[in-house]
Formats: structure tokens, sequence, C-alpha cells
């Protein structure tokens, strides 16, 4: 076992870890964090984006002791101060971005990424950006809305209806 | 996954010294090695983390012009940072997903030499150099075939040096499902002549077209490939593709190279 020390949300936490631990696991196990999800668990799907240091990675293809010392972002820190749901989580909800919600909190932890990267993206770039992120039930259209009105642009001509 | 410890040394010194053991493995972003370790393919009793090693992450250029790239560099970071040599640039920029290039790293690619990855067609294209803990290596003796490389046990690859082009690009034929290359070729124009390699085609992974590079070094156009092939006999076949298609891909992906090279 090592123990490990991260920021999580804002929050210092700190855990004992086997070698093996992986940060998906950390968060859901010992940190009852279970918004992140896990979906394939093979590195694939993105259910499990949390963001370290500010970028975005899969949390089941990291393992916790590496992310000691880091600064952790997970969907449970992506709500404003007085609770009330962030502009990127109200337009999904707004754009019927999701349906399952399985996918979800991996799609809101990229998107927050890649508008920090790229505050107007084109659809093509939010397309592009969400490769690694799979929603088995939306068919991406309302995603892709969603993420180009959280960045303030005029979604009408936006994909098909 | 078996269990194993894991250690984060802060040099490379430290890490060859952790690596002494027979049952250690080097960690680069882990993109590939904890699938790996999942499926319990590979059972080391210790981890040596190489994200912790300042010394082996960042891009520059040195005095004779190459560019060099620590053995830890992050594929997001070269797609960023490496704007002196475009063809690689975009090469990294579009290998898997954005997750995926915030932690995978040059030197866990060609360590792993996987006969589909993307690096491996551009440091043989390119000429490049990889540089241990304890040598260089010329990319034309580096490359063993399939998953296999120079390296010895508990080598660590800490920099990828590259001859820059005055031309480059790398077309990739993505295999949908994995966004691995199904067949991708590396074009690069030197002064002194035009190298290409090909990932993704051959059972013996990474290989030089000889005969496209001299065609290309006499012309540097689509065309002079017209009328060249490659055999399908020892290409990888498998759902995604017979060999006889990828031989075909080879000479397409050739030509858009060279016709988009820049
Ligand atoms: C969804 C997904 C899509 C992908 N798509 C592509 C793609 O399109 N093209 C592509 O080329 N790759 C792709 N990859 C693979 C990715 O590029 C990996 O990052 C890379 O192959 C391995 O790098 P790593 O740093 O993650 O190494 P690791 O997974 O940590 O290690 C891989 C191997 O290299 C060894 N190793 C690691 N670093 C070093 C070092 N510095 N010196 C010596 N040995 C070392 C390890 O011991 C291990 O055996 C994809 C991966 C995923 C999960
Ligand atoms: S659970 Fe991590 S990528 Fe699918
Ligand atoms: S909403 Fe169900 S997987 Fe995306």
């Amino acid at each position: 076992m090592t123990k490990v020390t991260m920021t999580v949300n804002g929050k210092s936490v700190s855990g004992d870890v086997k070698g093996n631990t992986l940060l998906t696991d950390f968060l859901r196990d010992d940190l009852r964090l279970t918004g992140t999800h896990v979906g394939c668990d093979t590195s694939q799907c993105g259910a499990c984006v949390v963001h370290v240091n500010g970028e975005a990675v899969k949390s089941c293809t990291m393992f916790a002791a590496e992310a000691d010392g880091a600064e952790v972002k997970t969907i449970e820190g992506m709500a404003n101060a007085d609770g009330s749901l962030n502009v990127i989580q109200q337009a999904f909800q707004e754009h019927h971005g999701l349906q399952c919600g399985f996918c979800t909190p991996g799609m809101v932890m990229s998107a927050a990424a890649l508008l920090k990267e790229n505050p107007k993206p084109s659809e093509a770039e939010v397309r592009d950006y969400l490769e690694g992120n799979i929603c088995r039930c939306t068919g991406y259209h309302n995603i892709v809305k969603a993420i180009m009105a959280a960045s303030g642009q005029d979604v009408a001509a936006v994909a098909a209806e | 996954m078996y269990s194993f410890d894991i250690q984060r040394p802060t040099s490379v010194a430290d890490a060859v010294a952790a690596l002494g053991t027979d049952e250690a493995l080097p960690l680069g972003g882990g993109q590939t090695l904890i699938p790996t370790l999942k499926q319990r393919l590979s059972a080391p009793s210790v981890l040596v983390s190489l994200t912790g090693i300042a010394d082996i992450k960042g891009v520059c250029t040195a005095d004779d012009g190459a560019l060099c790239i620590g053995g830890g560099t992050t594929h997001a970071t070269v797609a960023r940072e490496a704007s002196s040599y475009p063809g690689l640039a975009a090469l990294a920029g579009n290998i898997g997903d954005p997750a995926v290039r915030n932690r995978g790293t040059i030197g866990g690619s060609v360590a792993n030499n996987d006969p589909s990855a993307c690096y491996p067609a551009a440091v043989l294209a390119s000429g490049a150099t990889v540089v241990t803990n304890n040598r260089s290596i010329a990319a034309d003796d580096y490359f063993q075939g399939m998953f296999a490389t120079a390296l010895d046990e508990g080598e660590i690859v800490t920099e990828v040096r590259f001859p820059v082009p005055e031309k480059s690009c790398y077309m990739k034929f993505e295999q949908p499902a994995s966004r691995f290359a199904l067949v991708g070729v590396f074009v690069a124009k030197y002064a002194d002549g035009v190298r290409v390699a090909v990932t993704g085609a051959s059972e013996d992974g990474v290989f030089r077209w000889t005969e496209a590079e001299e065609a290309l070094s006499a012309n540097f156009a689509p065309e002079a490939v017209d009328g060249l092939s490659v055999s399908g006999d020892g290409m990888i076949s498998d759902l995604h593709g017979s060999g006889a298609y990828r031989a075909h891909l080879v000479g397409v992906m050739t030509k858009r190279a060279v016709a988009a090279a820049s």
C-alpha cells in the first residue's frame, strides 16, 4: 500500500492505495464519487474522463498512485458554487444532450476541456474532440449541439434535427 | 490485474536502478500497458513510472537543427510544440483521442512498436535516432519486427532526434474501430533524397518502401508512384482488410501523402 494525497474538486483527500488501484477505483470506491462512470474499462469509451492537472484523461487508464500530488476534477465538481448546473451541464439539459445519461459525465468533462482550449469550436472540431467519448443513445447530434450552445454559439444550423 | 508495486523516480538514473530487477517494467503513459495489464498479458512485480522524470519531457531544437523530443513527452505536447516539423506534429495530433494524447508518450509508442502504431512510421521515414539511457540507435537498426525493437530489458527511451525534412506528410487510413492505422504512410523529403515508411501493413511491422523512395527522389510527384506496387504476401490480413487490400492501400496512401506534403 502507498499513501496518496491529492486535491479532488478543491478538497485535499488522502488514502492508501495498492499499486494496481486505478484512479477510477480510488474516486468511486474510496471517495464514493460515483459520478465518474466505467463503461468499457478498456480505454475506449471515455465515460471515465476526469481532469488531472487541468487535462482530460481516462481515469480507468491511470493509476491512483500516479495522481499523487495532482489536482483532480470530476463531474461532482462541475456545478456552480450555489449548486445550480454549470453552463455545459445546463446546455446538455436544454438541448437533450443525454438519454440514459451513462456517457454524460465523460462527455461533460471532455466538453469542458475542449472549451478551455478552444472557446469557440466549429462543429467539426467538437466532433473530432469527442472521438474518444462513445454514446450509445443520442446519436451525438444533440451532444454536439449542447456543446456549441455552451460555447455561446448559434446552434440552429448544427447537424440534423 | 495481478498485483505490483509502483515506483515514481524523478531521475533517469533512479529509474534505471529501479528497473534492474527482472520483473520490473517501465510505465510511460500507460495507454497501452494498462489495458495489457488488465488482460493479464503481463505480470510485472514492479512498475517504474517515468512520468515524474522532468529531464525526459519536452521538445527542443539541437544545434544541428534536429528536433529532439524527450521520451516521456506526450502526444498532445508534440502536437502543440513540434511546429518546426508540421508532418510530425500532425501525426501526433491524430493519435487516438484527446485523453489518450494527454497521457500517451513517444517513448512508450516506439518501445511498444505496435505494427499499426503511427510514430514508428515517422521515426523510420525521418531516419531519426532513438536515444536511450546508454546509447543512440539509428531508426534503420531500431525496429526489428512486430512489437520487437533493439531495446534491451530495462533500457529507457530518453529522447528521439528527428532531422527535419523540407517537406513531409503522414497519411493514415484509419481502422474504423480502433482508429489505429489500417495502413499509414509517412513520406519525408530531404535534400539528399526521399524516405517512405509504411505502418499497419506488414507482418514484419514498420518498413521502408525503397522502390517508391527511389522514384520519388527522382521526381517528387504522386505520378512517380504510378506503376509501382508492393506484394500482398506477408501483409497483415484480418477482418478489417485482406493482405492484398492493405498492399493496394500502401500505394494510395503514398500518393496522397506526396500530394499533401508541405
Ligand atoms: C483508445 C486508444 C487509441 C489509440 N490510438 C492510437 C493510434 O491511432 N495510433 C497510435 O500510434 N497509437 C494509438 N494508441 C496507443 C497510444 O499511442 C499509446 O500511448 C502508446 O502506444 C504507448 O505509449 P505510452 O506512453 O502510453 O506507453 P505505456 O502504455 O506506458 O507502455 C507501452 C510499452 O512501452 C514501455 N515503455 C513505456 N515508456 C517507455 C520508455 N520511455 N522507454 C522504454 N520503454 C517504455 C512499457 O514498458 C510498455 O511495454 C491508442 C491507445 C488507445 C488507448
Ligand atoms: S471506462 Fe475508461 S474509457 Fe471506458
Ligand atoms: S446518453 Fe446513453 S450512452 Fe450517451
